[in-house]
């Protein structure tokens, strides 16, 4: 059964505006099934979709891919949406922001970038992003992004074989003078299932990041704020994915595919709706794909009647998914859960000589 | 930099303003004023919207009190008190600095 009831409006919509990225990292979070450049939404489709987003109520417009300035439209979009009154926020990995871009963003009205880096030192930074001279290109851009007077956030996303670096990224962070910080263990979709056996840490690491996460935390109170988002194979309660389904935010692909997460079209037999042939309001409030998992109507138990049913909102589906087959099953993270025994055995049998990475590419580029 | 206002004496000429990528928007879906930051949403309360509504970079926070006593007919100290209190929730959450 699906609640009848019309859903709030959403806070964020997270634009992947294209596939394309110079960088090949192996716990990439796009789907592994590539959108190819030639099925990307035009500049008039995008700038369609900014204005159907401020009319429905979206607060934060998020461009991300792929690689964002990938596409020579960025400024306008931005400028778009800035006019829209959206709050815009570029995720890149910045090595392609030079300083004419930057001045172009600035002009756009962009009003926050969150920077990726893939490690704190630059041999291994440019090892994990596959991309020679990367991390040189992204110290650039965080000193262009701090002399424009921009929020800036670092992103890093941590994992079995970088995480003993934890410390020295804080560090880059404080130098950079960044704002905020987010530390995000590699999450396991896409390219990152692929590659799982090679990226999750053993439990003396993750013990180790925490207790480093803390004592940045206390050091750096009132100067940078640190976001961490641990494994959650490792915690006793699911993620509450993307803030629930249908429930916060819409992700539209680089085809125009609308989608309640990133990793949606992962489930079989789902038809997810396209902004070239619907509008943003009637995909949100009656598009079926929205609506199969929103709200609590659709749990199994031990979900149904569990207390936190509309604080984890069931986890993760994908991640139901990929683990147990089911997306309507509760998330195997969840120590609640039926199947959680399959994330006790990933866990129980920690990998000595972690295979070689598998890097993210796009076929036929 | 002024000194943010304690508690116990209050800085009446310590000036509040937004942290860098924050932003004060009225929110026409929803009705209501909400502040913008980096990867989070404060929705506010009508009094708290009056209060960033005046948050400029140039006003005092006496300023500010000052203002809003008049307009609302209340208590200076009382207003003075509760802008302090509001600004400080907001500062430890990263929205406001002074």
């Amino acid at each position: 059964m699906v609640s009848s009831a019309a859903p709030s409006p959403p806070m964020g919509l997270i634009a992947e505006i294209t596939h394309r990225c110079p960088l090949q990292c192996a716990y990439c979070a796009n789907p592994l099934e590539l959108t190819v450049p030639a099925r990307e939404l035009s500049t008039e489709q995008w700038r369609r979709v900014i204005d159907q987003s401020a009319k429905i109520g979206v607060l934060q417009f998020h461009f991300t891919g792929g690689e964002p300035l990938a596409r020579k439209d960025l400024p306008e979009l931005v400028a778009h949406a800035a006019k829209a009154g959206l709050y815009t926020n570029l995720i890149t990995s910045g090595v392609l922001l030079d300083e004419a871009m930057m001045a172009a963003l600035l002009a756009a009205g962009i009003d926050h970038i969150q920077l990726s880096f893939q490690e704190a030192d630059a041999a291994a930074a440019d090892h994990f992003g596959g991309y020679k001279g990367g991390h040189a290109k992204k110290l650039a851009a965080a000193a262009r992004i701090r002399a424009a007077g921009l929020a800036l956030t670092l992103n890093f996303v941590i994992h079995r074989q970088n995480m003993h670096h934890l410390p020295a990224m804080l560090a880059l962070a404080e130098a950079l003078q960044a704002d905020r910080v987010e530390v995000a263990h590699a999450q396991y979709y896409g390219w990152a299932l692929v590659n799982r056996a090679a990226l999750l840490p053993t439990r003396e690491q993750l013990d180790a990041a925490n207790r480093q996460v803390a004592e940045a935390r206390a050091r750096l109170e009132g100067k940078i704020a640190i976001d961490y988002v641990v494994p959650d194979y490792y915690a006793a309660r699911p993620k509450a994915c993307m803030g629930g389904w249908g429930n916060r935010f819409i992700h539209i692909a680089p085809d125009g595919k609308a989608l309640p997460c990133h990793a949606a079209e992962s489930i079989p037999g789902m038809q997810f709706a396209s902004v070239r042939e619907m509008g943003l309001a009637e995909i949100w409030r009656h598009d079926p794909a929205f609506a199969r998992f929103r709200g609590t109507d659709w749990m199994p138990e031990p979900c149904r009647s569990c207390d936190r049913r509309e604080i984890d909102w069931g986890g993760c589906r994908c991640q139901a998914l990929a683990l147990t087959g089911d997306a309507a099953a509760t998330d195997p993270a969840c120590a609640k859960a039926p199947a959680h025994g399959v994330i006790e055995a990933i866990i129980a049998a920690p990998v000595e000589n972690p295979p070689p990475l598998t890097p993210r590419r796009l076929k036929g580029m | 930099m002024s000194a943010a206002p304690t508690a116990d004496t209050g800085n009446g000429a310590a000036v509040p303003r937004f942290r860098r990528g924050v932003k004060l928007r009225h929110d026409a879906a929803r009705g209501q004023w909400v502040l913008l930051a980096p990867e989070k949403a404060f929705v506010l309360d009508a009094i708290a919207a009056e209060i960033l509504k005046l948050v400029d970079g140039a006003r005092s926070l006496e300023g500010i009190a000052s203002d809003l006593a008049q307009r609302f007919n209340a208590p200076r100290d009382v207003v003075s008190a509760d802008i302090a209190a509001a600004l400080a929730d907001l500062a430890r959450k990263g929205a406001i600095e002074w």
